[in-house]
């Protein structure tokens, strides 16, 4: 049976004190050297959850220079009851969403939008997929599949696959993050994942029809 | 169990919080619904996939960029107001 790493599966020691402790303990005191490598351990992982989000690489790039600066300036605030990774992860999304609403001026773009459609939460499509369907398309092609797909989910969809699924945060870290309860945060996650499936199913299946039609060899 | 019933602990079964004696039934279910089976296998390899795959660049020159350009907005002006 096929079965997924979950972060709460690992064995994690309650007393283990995590490294950026004492990293954010010193860029505190103005240790700028602590700071910086908070930014690099960090930054990718920013900008990754920036561009999920805003489907967009310079908003991303705003928005990872904004998040280590607000974190920056309000360093004093983070008491350290959530990991200091969660804590920018949760800037993140505040400011990719502020960035969606600024774009779609006449929409408000919300973590509870789409929440009450019923679209893509019944599977449709129940052809199976190849083995290891990752294999079937090259590198570049394979990313523009993955990209144009999580493209299509609604925000509030999307922002959860990313955090879950991608980033691989908890469930409980996800919600902390998003500020949305364990349920709502499963409720949307179930959705993200089964309208991700049934989109990808085109590509991934047994018999791809795109495949037989365009004459290609894999 | 039903094919709903299934889908409705779909989350708590990536999780691992299927408590055992559920887990039996969610198990039972998986190997008669051949609909369920497939789902849970694409859903997984879904998940496999976007976990494994780097989707959006960051080469060094970004991430060198962005780093120098935060450090310079965050640390130039507080360091010399110290």
């Amino acid at each position: 049976m096929p079965a997924i790493q979950s972060p709460e599966s690992e064995s994690i020691q309650p007393e283990e004190i995590h490294p950026d402790v004492a990293l954010v303990a010193r860029a505190k005191e103005g240790d700028s050297s602590a700071f910086e490598q908070l930014v690099r351990q960090y930054d990718r992982q920013i900008f990754r959850v920036a561009q999920h989000i805003t489907q967009n690489r310079e908003d991303a790039e705003d928005i990872t220079q904004d998040v280590f600066f607000k974190a920056y300036q309000k360093l004093d605030q983070f008491q350290g009851n959530s990991k200091f990774s969660t804590w920018l992860v949760r800037i993140a999304v505040n400011e990719s969403l502020m960035r969606l609403r600024k774009r779609k001026t006449s929409k408000t773009v919300s973590m509870d939008e789409d929440v009450h459609t019923e679209e893509g939460s019944i599977p449709r499509d129940f052809a199976e997929w190849r083995p290891n369907p990752e294999q079937l398309y090259g590198q570049g092609e394979l990313s523009e599949i993955l990209r144009k797909t999580i493209q299509g989910l609604p925000p509030g969809f999307r922002t959860v696959f990313t955090l879950r699924d991608v980033e691989n945060l908890s469930t409980e870290e996800t919600a902390e993050a998003l500020g949305l309860s364990v349920p709502a945060v499963k409720s949307r996650l179930l959705r993200a994942r089964l309208q991700l499936r049934e989109r990808l199913s085109r590509y991934f299946k047994q018999s791809n029809p795109l495949q037989a039609l365009e004459g290609k060899s894999r | 169990m039903t094919c709903t019933d299934f889908l409705a602990k779909l989350t708590d079964f990536f999780d691992g919080n299927v408590p055992p004696a559920l887990m039996v039934e969610v198990e039972q279910h998986i190997s008669e619904c051949k609909h369920c089976e497939v789902v849970l296998d694409s859903t997984t390899k879904t998940i496999n996939i976007y976990r494994n795959s780097e989707i959006y660049d960051f080469p060094p020159e970004l991430q060198q960029r962005l780093e120098s350009a935060i450090m310079t907005r965050c640390c130039g002006p507080r360091d010399a107001a110290k």
